[in-house]
């Protein structure tokens, strides 16, 4: 295996480009180290980011949103004032990642590309609409986070292309998100059902409003009939009626040792209930 | 397989190895420095027992690779006591008989260590989920805790 520890994205890009055997991108760790000790993938090329400058910090986009670097880990962010404040939902959902050790490590880009349809990062990014900004040969793009999984372990990376920073939109006003998993314990467990939901209010109303889930499908899904279910509602027990049986409709899952196909399809609508209830108090202001 | 040299500072003293770059740091503390108090319970991130701190984050010494701490400051449970007197939390671990067999106490005592210093006065509750990660297969988890709450007691005395 040959270790690489570029200093920018365009040589990070230009290395995997130029690989022609099994390439990995290291950020934390956490994901890659676990497969190369299991024999599950064995990297000729593991390219390090951690030494491209930048990639550790958050910070404000001129528009009012967060631009977070690609090895900021999952502690870094739970320490982030700005940022909780702003996307708790998003926080949340990276710090149900593992253990404390794991928190030190573990980073959002690291686990939406490691394609788990479970990884508990990503409904909330994709439920703010977060974006990736992707460094490739041919230069710079920017996609919805949403379009990155291609299916379990799979994305839609091209080769010699990678994620070079997470930018979540300004959060602006009456607005608030929120992440829900189920897991049989109470730490150190993959989602058997993961739910995110972020709104935005006028008074009581909602006026926007965003709904993925995770672990019910091979990738994660956005529910726009979720969504519509809530806006123009007050969250009134239709609407959050409506919005369970939405959430239910849309997932597609199977039937594993974690949980059968109908009990996640029921738990879908359970959370996105309760992370919808949540989102709208912090909309509200009423809760942290 | 080309070795890396690798020039880090462990408990405060400078070492220098050679790193096959697929080695983890725990197969580097371990085989290259002797610094055999972290274990390897699992080494896939799951028991805790290669607890370290890395540039004073607490990490799985067995999801990082050597190489990566090339120019970093890592702290090991070999630097814990002061010489022959032990710190509170090993003190402790002692008196409570938190411990059995032993294999997990190095991963626990320097991940307790971290949580006392970010979090002096931590709840029962704060104290088992930071240590969450943390395997044991002897005791049952409860003289561990009331060893760590009794420490953080006896420490905020000391500063008090
Ligand atoms: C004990 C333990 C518990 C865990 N618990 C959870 C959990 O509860 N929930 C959960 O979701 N996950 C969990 N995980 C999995 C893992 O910690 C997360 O997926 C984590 O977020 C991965 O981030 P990383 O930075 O460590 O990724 P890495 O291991 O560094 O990388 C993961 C993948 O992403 C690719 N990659 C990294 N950076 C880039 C980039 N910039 N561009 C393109 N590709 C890139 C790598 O090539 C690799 O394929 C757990 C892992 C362990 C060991
Ligand atoms: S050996 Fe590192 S966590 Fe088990
Ligand atoms: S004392 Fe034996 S594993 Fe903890």
């Amino acid at each position: 295996m040959r270790y690489h520890s570029p200093t920018d994205f365009a040589s990070a890009s230009a290395l995997a480009a130029g690989a022609s055997g099994v390439t990995r991108f290291l950020s934390g760790g956490t994901d890659v180290l676990v497969q190369m000790r299991a024999g599950m993938v064995l990297p000729d090329d593991l390219i390090d980011l951690k030494k491209i400058p930048g990639v550790s910090d958050i910070t404000q986009t001129a528009g009012g949103g967060w631009r977070i670097g690609v090895a900021v880990p999952g502690i870094v962010l739970g320490a982030h004032e700005g940022l909780k404040a702003d996307w708790p939902g998003v926080v949340e959902g990276m710090n149900l990642v593992g253990s404390t050790q794991v928190q030190g490590r573990a980073t959002l880009t690291g686990n939406l590309c490691n394609g788990s349809p479970a990884a508990d990062s990503v409904p909330g990014l994709v439920a703010a609409g977060a974006v990736v900004e992707i460094t490739g040969p041919t230069g710079v793009r920017t996609v919805a986070v949403e379009a990155i999984p291609a299916g379990p372990g799979k994305t839609t990376l091209a080769k010699g292309e990678l994620i070079s920073a997470i930018v979540l939109p300004a959060r602006g006003d009456n607005a608030g998100d929120a992440y829900l998993r189920f897991i049989p314990r109470t730490e150190m467990d993959i989602a058997v059902v993961g739910c995110a939901v972020s709104l935005r209010l006028s008074g009581d109303t909602i006026t926007e409003a965003r709904v993925a889930l995770g672990a019910v499908a091979p990738t994660v899904l956005l529910v726009s009939a979720a969504a519509d279910a809530i806006i123009g509602t007050t969250l009134d027990d239709a609407a959050l009626d409506a919005l369970a049986a939405a959430a239910s409709a849309a997932a597609n899952p199977i039937t594993d040792k974690r949980g059968t196909k109908e009990f996640r399809v029921e738990i879908a609508g359970v959370l996105a209930k309760r992370a919808a209830k949540i989102a709208f108090a912090r909309a509200k202001g009423e809760t942290a | 397989m080309t070795k890396v040299h690798v020039t880090t500072t462990v408990n405060g003293d400078t070492v220098e190895f050679l790193a096959d770059p697929r080695e983890t740091l725990l197969d580097c503390l371990r085989d290259h420095m002797g610094l055999t108090g972290s274990k390897e319970g699992c080494g896939t991130g799951d028991c805790g027992a290669c607890s370290v701190e890395l540039d004073g984050t607490l990490v799985c010494s067995c999801l990082v690779l050597g190489v990566e701490a090339e120019g970093k400051t890592v702290s090991t449970i070999e630097g814990m006591a002061n010489g022959s007197e032990l710190h509170p939390l090993q003190r402790k671990f002692i008196e409570h008989a938190a411990l059995q067999c032993g294999f997990c106490t190095p991963g626990i005592l320097v991940a307790a260590r971290k949580l006392l210093e970010v979090n002096p006065d931590p709840t029962e509750e704060e104290t088992r989920y930071w240590l969450a990660g943390n395997l044991c297969r002897c005791t049952g988890y409860d003289k561990i805790i009331r060893a760590v709450l009794d420490a953080a007691a006896e420490m905020r005395q000391e500063v008090a």
